[in-house]
């Protein structure tokens, strides 16, 4: 069957938004980002656990450097590379010195934050790697086109399940406050910001905090990583899409005992693995995923 | 398994002067996302050692910080020797969901025994076990 044969329009009204799901479970979306004075894109990219070698994926290495590839492929290249974290499999040096080595090669600036695995034991292996002065913590916010964009870190305070803690809470209350209900707001973090699934711990224990800030806003778009699945999921204004990985798949919510790495046919892996792209501008926007088998 | 564990204990715990490959008087296996047993009964300067048999890493990470094991891939071991009583909560890192606990009791050798009684004591130490 082809896959156009799956695809399904959903469409809302507001700040309207409308995204196509295909068969696959990779999702293309339009989004109306008013506000954006010029063309702006970037890409999504996340969960490429370098350092992970088992039968789900033998070659993390290779697949990571096929979405680098494919990235810098692109005709038009992206304002940015926004990493939503799990760079690495166990926060090890050596890891992060492939992964940032080979983030290197990307054309367009780099955007990162930590996911759990990158700070198993410590934050310091991935602040030593990735830190900056201007995000001493590694939450920021930054503003391109027209868009403000915050980078959230729900792992440095893992205590139950992904959690923000007060000072960032404090620090996003008075970062989103700044700015005007209008400004298309595009949120970052690991871990999703919503209870996608509880059981598994996908979800972010204080998150609910930030999105009560977020309600205000026209059109606020949410992406984060960790389940190695593209899942999309709308609360009034805001929208939120998970992505897939470039390492391995994950079980969806509930259909297998544990989450954890799934095991599919060698040849179908390619399919199950991506980058995501987002396209802002006068007028609609799109957001599209890309399969690495495409 | 559960009895081969207790024989296991048992033929340990005789030894005087233990060697320091017989130490881990203890084993947390973690298996299926959980940790097993929990919550282990142990006294204090006893040894416990923790086993990832799952195919993820874990991690055996204190809540309150006090200890961590830090990231335990497939097979991975981590031994941890437990010098004060107390109610110890710990976690997986990776997978904040999974929960266990440490219990351990005072000292065995006529030292204080802190605020537990013999009783609890008695019905947790290892050499015991064989009547559970």
């Amino acid at each position: 069957m082809k896959r156009k044969d799956f695809i399904e329009h959903v469409s809302w009204t507001g700040a309207g938004i409308a995204w196509t799901l295909s068969a696959s479970g990779l999702m293309t979306s339009v989004a109306d980002a008013r506000g954006a004075k010029n063309g702006l894109s970037f890409v999504q990219i996340s969960d490429s656990h370098i350092g992970f070698a088992r039968p789900e994926n033998p070659d993390v290495v290779g697949t990571f450097k096929k979405t680098i590839d494919d990235i810098n492929a692109l005709a038009v290249q992206p304002s940015f590379v926004v990493h939503t974290g799990d760079l690495t499999h166990l926060s090890k040096p050596e890891q992060f010195d492939t992964v940032k080595s080979m983030l290197a090669q990307l054309k367009a600036p780099l955007v990162v934050m930590p996911g759990e695995h990158d700070v198993i034991g410590s934050p310091d292996n991935y602040l030593a790697a990735f830190g900056s002065k201007d995000a001493p913590k590694g939450w920021h916010s930054f503003d391109m086109n027209g868009v403000h964009f915050v980078v959230l870190v729900n792992v440095f305070n893992f205590e139950i399940d992904g959690k923000l803690g007060q000072e960032q809470l404090d620090w996003v209350a008075k970062d989103l406050a700044a700015q005007k209900s209008s400004t298309p707001i595009v949120v970052f973090g690991h871990v999703p910001l919503y209870a996608l699934y509880e059981k598994w711990g996908w979800t972010t224990e204080d998150g609910t905090a930030v999105l009560a800030a977020l309600q205000r806003f026209d059109a606020v778009t949410v992406l984060n990583g960790h389940i190695h699945q593209v899942i999309q999921h709308t609360e009034g204004n805001i929208r939120f899409a998970t992505a897939a990985s470039t390492a391995y798949p994950q079980p969806a919510p509930g259909t297998a005992d544990k989450p954890g790495p799934l095991k599919v046919p060698d040849n179908q892996l390619l399919g199950v693995l991506g980058y995501r792209s987002v396209q802002l501008a006068m007028g609609p926007a799109t957001v599209a995923d890309h399969s690495l088998a495409t | 398994m559960y009895a081969l564990l207790v024989a296991a204990i048992l033929a340990i715990a005789p030894a005087a002067s233990p060697s320091p490959a017989a130490m881990p008087g203890f084993v947390v296996h973690i298996k299926d996302f959980k940790y097993a047993p929990t919550p282990l009964k142990i006294h204090v300067g006893d040894t416990v050692r923790f086993i990832n048999d799952d195919d993820e890493p874990h991690t055996v990470t204190a809540t309150d910080k006090s200890f961590d094991s830090e990231a335990l891939d497939t097979s991975g071991a981590w031994t941890h020797t437990f010098t004060k009583a107390g109610t110890y909560s710990y976690f997986c890192e990776l997978h904040p969901y999974m929960k266990a606990t440490v219990i351990v009791t005072g000292d065995d050798a006529g030292g204080p025994r802190r605020s537990v009684g013999a009783g609890a004591w008695s019905a947790t130490h290892p050499a015991t076990w064989g009547a559970l």
